[in-house]
């Protein structure tokens, strides 16, 4: 049992940290801030312009995949360390739904040709994703998907309704999951997955504004959309086992151990910082066993993800224990944004770079804090709530 | 980094699973409580033939050698089996002071007792106002001559009923609350001047008050220096605490999947309670606690224990999470077996009061948090840029 990196880890923390410093735009840096100070959306540019020159170096744009699919094929640690190394410099992260999500199922199911069509604009970033699963009647029962893909020659016509579609004015590509067979036994049964070129006609995306104002996700109508058949992946009807490999992928990124460390550390700069009954907050000992609560549920959790890491590298791939992360990693982010908020005191209100108001006030430190809040509850619901988490761990780990 | 065991490592683990499995099953345990003495020295015997009583001790004195990990593995173990048998107090504990603070001679001469099993010492410390603080000694102890002159009282005294040999702390100047002026001594339990009251504990463990009058100990029988043993037993204590924390954390492991099963085959309104999401999910949370409890105790046996702020949070952190964890997974582990939960003859409750008290052992979740906040919390710096940006996750 051994937690100390060995000397080739060691180089290769020093070589991430050394590429970061060298490579990582200044530009983008100040572009990102400045959006963030204003409360303003991040541009394609802006979510893309690391993910680009990560993926001209290596492949370290999909750290988790394998060489020969133009990955960078880090062992665990080194998945560790990069992730560790990218949020201490709080570069902007790398969107997952091509390099988690679509990019494991395409070079893991799909074909040569399909392989050869998609890989490298997931890695190079050219190729934007975004993920079509949810519908509005199907949220966590997502095998009740409605939308169809009706095969005639060599299409499919696809007819329905996406929703919680993250990011998708921006996407190229969408991977949808689709019903081609509405007769099957089982809902599960009948259900397809097929890549689809955003540009196709008939494709229409209409925003949905959340709660803190941002435009993340999306409605996308789908109207007698032509799809080749050639985009589908895998065989037709067998779409819920690539659907749930993938959302265990997606549940092991998720839980951000890294990132909420940073943002641990930078509560206690704003504590540090607000006073409170005329000491700085971070005397406070009620503010304090929060903070100390948060950090010792993160150290849990990190040395969690590890042993699963270390499971992982023994040859067993994501399992049922990654819903662990999932429900304790987003559990952490609600916590530490709701701390940010809290800290700030009355800063907390101020709701700028919306129509009514491009005034920016109160301390930078403050800015959007409590829209952050708001905009976290999003976490225990997506990838599959927190309850359906624990409703997988009961039957899959618990056997109940 | 990795996880896993060393082969060594592995072998101890198995051997003291197999001890838990062919020498303490519930019944047996069962009966060892209820005898007069509460534990079994045939056990401590065979502790000793299988070098377990060695563990921590340097393989010149016929010991394993053994890191934190290593008596983590023995620990783990023994929380599965509710084992009686004073091995934290006797071994962890008071054979870490010895070697700790030891002279040569007393380690030469004591150590080797210690693990042959011919000797059993108990650390004489916490007094009824200290609470949990390790400095708070008011027992105290003046020379005369060539002897010291101890008086005073030392109260849950664990393993004092099996010990032959007591660790007595004592202040010999300062403060009551003062770091300094705090010595330890070596003293035969059945010295003139030590009156002992042994008593069960809530969770049949054994303890003891112990009252010295006028008890004359040789200067002989300081361990270490005069006055400066107060890092040596943050220290010990410190790693006995992750002995706790691995004892909890195999306790905590038994209370989930006793109650897991518990929950598989009670059937009410025609189906097991399991198939009852509340119930899923309330065993659900159970088992994160546990892992997170695992998972921080990990933490805590590979930092770099050398270094004493390091030590202090980790063990502080660790002792803090599972303290959390063993209110919740114990508490709940009660609540799903029903009124089997609350019965005497059921096994689930004595793992739910053994993992209550290693909760309050070496400090509480309060304690130990605070004592991690002053670590965590120092030296924090205050935003001076104008330009800091703000959190972002994504």
């Amino acid at each position: 049992m051994d937690t100390t990196f060995s000397p080739e880890d060691v180089k290769f923390q020093q070589e991430v940290r050394s590429f970061i410093h060298t490579n990582y735009p200044n530009t983008l840096r100040e572009s990102i801030a400045n959006k963030r100070k204003k409360g303003e959306e991040l541009t394609k540019d802006d979510l893309t312009t690391w993910h680009k020159i990560l993926g001209k170096h290596n492949g370290w744009s999909a750290p988790g995949w394998p060489k020969k699919y133009g990955g960078a094929e880090f062992t665990p640690t080194q998945k560790y360390i990069f992730e560790q190394e990218c949020a201490r410099s709080e570069c902007q992260i790398v969107m997952p739904f091509g390099v988690n999500m679509c990019g494991p199922v395409v070079y893991t199911f799909g074909n040569e040709e399909q392989k050869a069509q998609h890989l490298p604009g997931i890695i190079s970033g050219e190729q934007f994703w975004c993920q079509g699963y949810s519908e509005p009647g199907s949220g966590s029962d997502l095998a009740s998907l409605k939308t169809t893909a009706v095969r005639e020659g060599d299409y499919y016509i696809v007819n329905g309704q996406k929703t919680w579609t993250t990011l998708a004015q921006h996407a190229d590509w969408i991977f949808c999951l689709v019903r081609t067979n509405p007769d099957a036994a089982k809902p599960q049964e009948g259900i397809s997955f097929l890549l689809i070129d955003m540009k196709t006609p008939g494709i229409s995306v209409r925003p949905i504004y959340l709660m803190d104002g941002t435009n993340e996700v999306n409605e996308t109508w789908f109207d007698n959309v032509k799809v080749p058949v050639e985009n589908l992946i895998g065989e037709e009807n067998k779409g819920w086992t690539y659907a749930k490999f993938l959302l265990a992928h997606e549940r092991a990124g998720i839980a951000g151990v890294a990132r909420s460390k940073k943002a641990i550390e930078r509560i206690k700069q704003i504590a540090a910082t607000e006073m409170s009954y005329g000491e700085p907050l971070i005397q406070d000992p009620a503010f304090i066993r929060k903070i100390a609560d948060a950090e010792l549920e993160l150290t849990a959790l990190e040395y969690t993800e590890l042993r699963t890491l270390a499971k992982d590298a023994a040859g067993k791939g994501p399992g049922a224990e990654s819903s662990i992360l999932k429900i304790k990693g987003t559990d952490l982010q609600q916590r530490i944004t709701e701390l940010c908020m809290e800290a700030v005191g009355y800063y907390a209100n101020p709701h700028t770079g919306t129509t009514l108001s491009n005034e920016y006030v109160g301390p930078d430190y403050a800015t959007n804090l409590s829209g952050t809040y708001f905009n976290f509850r999003k976490a225990s619901i997506y990838g599959g709530s927190n309850e359906i988490q624990r409703n997988i761990i009961a039957k899959m780990v618990l056997g109940l | 980094m990795d996880f896993d065991f060393t082969e060594e490592q592995t072998l101890l683990e198995n051997m003291v699973t197999s001890f838990v499995r062919d020498s303490y099953p519930w019944e047996v345990r069962e009966a060892i409580v209820k005898t007069e003495e509460g534990w079994k020295p045939e056990n401590w015997s065979q502790f000793a033939e299988l070098g377990l009583l060695g563990v921590p001790f340097a393989e010149e004195f016929g010991g394993l050698g053994g890191s934190v990990v290593d008596t983590m593995i023995v620990m783990e173990q023994f929380g599965k089996g509710l084992v009686v048998e004073p091995y934290m107090p006797s071994v962890i504990l008071s054979g870490g002071l010895i070697t700790s603070l030891g002279s040569k001679e007393q380690i030469d001469s004591i150590v080797p007792t210690i693990i042959s099993g011919e000797k059993r010492y108990a650390f004489a410390h916490s007094e009824p106002q200290s609470r949990f603080d390790l400095f708070d000694i008011k027992l105290s102890a003046s020379l005369s001559g060539d002897e010291y002159i101890l008086n005073g009282f030392k109260s849950v005294v664990f393993g004092g009923p099996m010990a032959t040999h007591l660790i007595i702390s004592a202040r010999t100047s300062g403060e009551q609350r003062d770091k300094e002026g705090i010595t330890l001594f070596l003293v035969d339990k059945n010295a003139e001047g030590i009156t002992t009251q042994d008593y069960p504990t809530i969770d049949e463990y054994r303890a003891s008050e112990v009252v010295l009058e006028n008890l004359k100990v040789s200067k002989d029988m300081v361990l270490g220096e005069v006055g400066k043993a107060y890092d040596a037993i943050d220290e010990v204590v410190d790693k006995a605490t992750i002995a706790v924390c691995a004892e909890a954390v195999g306790a905590l492991q038994v209370l989930k999947d006793s109650t897991i099963d518990y929950c598989k085959n009670r059937k009410q309104f025609g189906q097991p309670i399991g198939k009852n999401q509340s119930i899923q999910h309330r065993l659900v949370d159970m088992m994160i606690e546990y892992e997170q409890s695992k998972s921080i105790l990990y933490m805590a046996c590979t930092v770099d224990l050398s270094d004493a702020t390091e030590r202090r949070k980790a063990v502080s952190g660790a002792k803090a999470r599972i303290g959390k964890a063993i209110k919740f997974v114990g508490e709940n582990a009660i609540q799903l077996h029903g009124g089997m939960g609350m019965v005497d003859e059921y096994m689930v409750s004595h793992y739910f009061k053994r993992a209550t008290m290693l909760g309050i052992l070496f400090g509480n979740e309060d304690y130990h948090m605070k004592r991690y906040s002053e670590i965590t919390q120092a030296d924090v710096i205050k935003i001076t840029d104008a330009k800091a940006s703000s959190i972002a996750f994504n």
